[in-house]
């Protein structure tokens, strides 16, 4: 192994600087090992491995990463960092478990703290900042974000005005899922504004059919879909600037810009007309799996299901996910304006501690080489918000849509709200209470003041 | 040394595993022998040689941790300024803290009881049967069958579906409704119903503890006091309320005692099948989410020591009824 | 003491012992003499089973089969696929064997340590009298409540102080700390049970604690360790907490459970292959069960108690 890996980065070295990726095998397709048919075999990537002999001779060092992304999508992380292991001789251990953020906070407060983690949470960088325990990105990793990222996703990365963690992965939430077929058939147009989707939800209605689809049971996350819903609103209805004071605490929570767009929510989700296709009544959404929520569409008893781009690792096997396929999503369409605001997560690269080969793998996870990497290992439903990332290595169709989102240097691009407010809210009271306001039907205004007065004194 | 903590092979793993047993054995062996000198020693010091391990490991492992966790309740929320009370405050002034507690109580109250009360009928009814092997692996069965299996057990139970063609229940409750004619119900969603669904649950999995441990408390029960009874013409249900159920009374409070115990601690059922939403919360989900997914310490730890707290019944229960046991004696 | 609070027959504490081997013999008899009984017992044995073979039937079934239709379709419209196992067992990279293996070594000295343990504290709170006992034994097991969570944090700060983290010893030692209290409450029953006047007796043979206690006690109880065992076998085989704090991080230390509780994948929703995974992990539980279980039939103290 060491051997092969020293062997590596000379090839790679003769191979020339400032070439941005080389394919160094034949095909793509039919070399991978048993990862999936049109994804690439990571070791038949190569990158420039330049920017990684600053941190000095790495040869046999490890870097541990802690991640909360598992089976099946941890493979090709894990893919993703063979041409960085091959450059440096570092090996990367990867551990990936369903309770990350609890066991991160465990064993950062232990002593056990991992090199690298990927943190989905601003909030809780923020937290483990505040312990003392999170290590300022090098400038390396700062230049990459610089030049790679658009400004909004280094702030999320920041905390008091020290850059921590580059972002890393990212998904797309502002889609509505659909089947191009059914609305063909029926002769329905995707909506560009706000009023023609509803204009079509109620000429779905009057047809008989729900025009909706929804769930928002997920474990012990159960209500964050419907966070996602108020907050696609909120930037739609009262604009990125309201949003920000929103989740920022500036305006309180049950301001009455906010009560009208949980009232617009309000307009779909607890509209008996409008839900919920194919699962039951308006109070179903809050017993359905968000992940068979949108399945109804496959069996025509559902039109349209909002959610973000990774749903389509949910459609069972042998959907076909294209514009002209099975099923598609549109982007959410916006209230006032033109272009529809993108709402947003991802990770947060956050390190622990600041040897060479910790700093050197940050660095590798915030270039354009690494988002290139992995999504030539990585099948559907993986994409990044870096502006290096050339969309055509993305596999599906709505990755590609995704990436163009973000990199569409017009769009307006807010992250997923719930996500920054404190955890009593955005992982707590917002939740509970949203998933109340479905199943109990708790009037709108109520809902609010009571997450406001849950709001932690600062 | 490296030896004893990096094992990367099956061979040395297995020899790693034997030579920890070995050597416990070894040192459990050098103590008992040190304090092994009949009727010299002061029983003290036998008692230390017998409890000292446990005693330690226990002071290391579960003392000191929650006298930190009583000592962190009156802390704030990252553990850096002294609040006093203040964190009991907001649990008791919480809204849905009553719903909580009443909640919890129904759990501790319910689960022991029942699940003892079918635990110990079964095993009295398929006692030296026939099919006795075969009907209490069934029983046990869900002993072995982890959290995760058990929640993903029950969602194909309560499962809810609309009752509109073309769509089928997928829930084993909801498909007999709908055969009975009536309509498909949300088990888990109606408060305060769902709570008691959700305790099935946890019957579900721990009578076979239950029935394990009476059972062999009745095959313990003296032949002769059997055999007495049942010349005096006592049978049926009469020889279960008179003879059986007072012969094992020891092994009923034990059964009672953990079951209720473990109760109180549990909250996988109630975070993987409800999240603790639609009124379904209980005092160790709230301790759980409060530590470790709002990261409030403070609070957290608060919930933990009313855990603490509503244990202190049990204990005293336990402490009369070892009273009794030692008056007997 | 006794396990009795004689009711119905008032006969002499030795007496009764004397004549007990005798009568066993005599005790085989049916308990199902009425049909109420029989059907009592039914009832609960099939309420009890249909869920899990509910789980046992969706394991074989196909992905958007499970998600349309009721497990209960099978007996009319059978379709049956591996892929689920194959998906367990082969998907995601993992070596099945090595995690299993994992497992094992986890679990054996993890069910051995905290029972001999136990053992000794039993004994010495059922039959050494010393002062403070009852006390110490209280405090013991009201040790059962403290939540494991709790734990965590300090454990794990005096492993990496010790440079232990990472290895098996910190779940060993973890999982027998955990065992110790209720470990200790079950065993001092079962050790109660025994008539004091056994031990009496090898007392005046001149025989020690030690003696005592392995000579005359260890014998008796060999099918209450046994069943305490397989409830501790089957805790740590199924924990999940334990291992993703000390062996986190380890890739040589991790068991099974950890792999299975991946399977519900990053959202949790893939319950088809929880389902499968459910079914690999309780296979070798199942085993140890059945291949103990004629002391959960024979009860918990071996044989006839004999004078």
């Amino acid at each position: 192994m060491t051997m092969r890996a020293r062997g590596r980065r000379n090839t790679a070295l003769a191979g020339g600087l400032g070439v941005a990726l080389v394919l160094a095998g034949c095909g793509a397709g039919e070399t991978s090992g048993g990862g999936g048919g049109d994804t690439a075999d990571p070791s038949e990537l190569s990158i420039d491995c330049a920017p990684y002999e600053e941190f000095g001779d790495l040869e046999g060092q490890t870097v541990s990463v802690y991640t909360s992304i598992v089976d099946p999508e941890d493979q090709p992380q894990i893919d993703s960092y063979v041409p960085f292991e091959e450059c440096t001789g570092v090996e990367v251990q990867y551990e990936g478990s369903r309770e990350f953020e609890a066991q991160l906070v465990v064993r950062v407060q232990s002593g056990n703290a991992p090199d690298i983690a990927f943190i989905p949470q601003p909030g809780l960088l923020a937290t483990l900042v505040g312990q003392g325990a999170v290590v300022p990105a090098p400038q390396q990793v700062e230049a990459n974000v610089d030049e790679y990222w658009d400004e909004s996703w280094k702030t999320y990365g920041t905390v008091d005005d020290t850059f921590y963690a580059a972002p890393l992965g990212a998904n797309a939430k502002s889609f509505v899922w659909y089947s191009p077929s059914a609305f063909e058939d029926a002769g329905y147009e995707i909506p560009q504004t706000w009023d023609e989707m509803v204009a079509l939800s109620d000429q779905i209605a009057e047809s008989g059919a729900k025009p909706w689809c929804a769930g928002i049971v997920s474990g012990d996350a159960t209500g964050w879909p419907a966070t996602d819903w108020l907050e696609d609103v909120v930037l739609r209805s009262a604009g990125p600037e309201v949003y920000d004071q929103w989740v920022n605490h500036e305006i309180p929570f049950d301001d009455p810009q906010i009560v009208e767009a949980l009232d617009l929510v309000g307009g779909i989700l607890k509209n008996p007309d409008y839900v919920n296709g194919g699962l039951g009544e308006v109070q179903s959404i809050a017993s359905t799996e968000f992940g068979d929520a949108g399945l109804p569409i496959l069996d025509g008893s559902c039109f349209m299901h909002r959610q973000a781009s990774f749903y389509q690792a949910n459609w069972p096997e042998g959907t076909e996910v294209a514009e002209d396929g099975d099923v598609f999503a549109f982007p959410l369409p916006p209230i006032e304006g033109e272009s529809a605001p993108v709402l947003g997560g991802g990770e947060f690269t956050a390190a622990f501690n600041d040897e060479p080969a910790t700093q050197a793998f940050q660095t590798y996870l915030s270039s354009a080489d690494w988002a290139n990497v992995k999504a030539q290992v990585s099948g559907p439903g993986w994409v990044s918000a870096n502006t290096g990332l050339d969309v055509e290595n993305l596999v599906s169709p709505i990755d590609q849509l995704a990436a163009e989102q973000f990199q569409d240097p017009e769009a307006v691009f807010r992250f997923d709200g719930s996500d920054l407010m404190p955890g009593e809210i955005g992982a707590g009271a917002l939740w509970t209470e949203l998933t109340n306001w479905i199943a109990n039907d708790k009037p709108t205004q109520q809902v609010l003041t009571d997450v406001e007065n849950a709001w932690p004194a600062a | 040394m490296q030896w004893f903590l990096d094992a990367s092979t099956t061979g040395h793993k297995i020899a790693l595993m034997v030579v920890a047993i070995l050597l416990f054995a070894a040192v459990m062996g050098a103590i008992l022998f040190a304090v092994d000198r009949p009727r010299r020693v002061p029983n003290w010091i036998v008692a230390a040689g017998f409890l000292g391990p446990t005693l330690l490991l226990l002071l290391v492992g579960l003392v000191y941790p929650a006298l930190d966790t009583i000592r962190g309740s009156f802390y704030s929320r990252d553990g850096s300024q002294f609040v006093g009370l203040d964190n009991y405050a907001t649990v008791f002034t919480t809204d849905s803290f009553q719903t909580v507690l009443v909640n919890t109580l129904l759990w501790v109250v319910l689960v022991p009881l029942v699940t003892t009360g079918l635990g110990l009928v079964y095993a009295y009814l398929v006692d030296r049967t026939r099919f006795e092997a075969l009907a209490k692996a069934l029983v046990f069965l869900p002993m072995a069958i982890s959290m995760v299996g058990a929640g993903v057990i029950w969602k194909f139970v309560y499962e809810y579906r609309p009752d509109q063609p073309g769509v089928n229940q997928i829930g084993l409750l909801n498909q007999l409704l709908v055969m009975l004619g009536m309509e498909p119900q949300q088990f888990l969603l109606n408060a305060p119903s769902n709570t008691f669904w959700l305790i099935v649950v946890m019957i579900w999995i721990q009578a076979g503890f239950a029935m394990t441990v009476l059972s062999a408390a009745i095959k313990a029960i003296p032949d002769d006091i059997v055999e007495a009874a049942r010349l005096d013409g006592v049978g049926g249900i009469q020889m279960f309320r008179y003879v059986t159920v007072p012969s094992i009374r020891p092994a009923l409070v034990v059964v009672l005692t953990t079951v209720a115990i473990v109760t109180l601690k549990v909250f996988d059922i109630v975070r993987t099948m409800t999240g603790g939403q639609f009124g379904t919360s209980v005092v160790a989900n709230e301790f759980y989410t409060q530590a470790f997914r709002q990261f409030n310490v403070g609070l957290g730890a608060a919930l933990a020591v009313l855990l603490f707290v509503l244990v202190i019944p049990i204990i005293a229960y336990n402490v009369r009824q070892l009273r009794l046991a030692e008056e007997i004696r | 003491m006794t396990t009795t609070t004689p009711v119905m027959a008032p006969v002499p504490i030795d007496e009764r012992r004397l004549t007990r081997a005798e009568r066993r013999a005599v005790a085989a008899r049916t308990k199902f003499s009425s049909p109420a009984a029989s059907i009592i017992a039914l009832v609960i044995a099939v309420l009890w089973t249909v869920p899990t073979l509910g789980l046992l039937i969706t394991s074989f079934r196909p992905e958007l089969d499970i998600r349309r239709s009721g497990w209960w379709t099978v007996f009319t419209d059978p379709t049956f696929t591996l892929d689920n196992y194959n998906e367990v067992l082969y998907g995601g990279g993992t070596n099945f064997a090595a995690l299993f293996v994992n497992s094992l070594v986890i679990t054996l000295p993890a069910v051995v340590i905290p029972i001999t343990l136990a053992l000794l504290a039993a004994y010495a709170f059922a039959w050494i009298d010393f002062p403070g006992r009852n006390i110490l034994f209280v405090a013991v097991f009201a040790l059962q409540v403290v939540p494991i969570q709790v734990t965590l944090i300090p454990l794990l700060s005096i492993y990496v102080d010790t440079g232990l983290a990472g290895s098996f010893w910190t779940i060993w030692l973890s999982h027998s700390i955990f065992a110790l209290p209720l470990a200790v409450f079950l065993l001092h029953n079962f050790m109660k049970e025994i008539p004091a006047s056994l031990v009496e007796a090898a007392r005046m043979d001149g025989a020690g604690h030690v003696k005592i206690f392995f000579q005359v006690l260890l014998p008796l109880l060999t099918p209450a360790i046994a069943a305490f065992g397989v409830f501790q076998f089957l805790w740590v085989w199924n924990d999940l907490l334990v291992a993703l704090t000390f062996a986190g991080g380890a890739p040589d230390v991790v068991p099974l459970t950890v792999r299975v509780a991946e399977l519900a994948g990053t959202r949790g929703s893939d319950w088809y292959l929880l389902a499968a995974g459910a079914f690999v992990s309780i296979v070798l539980p199942l085993v140890v069960f059945l291949s103990l279980q004629r002391y959960f039939v024979r009860g918990l103290l071996a044989g006839s108690v004999k004078g």
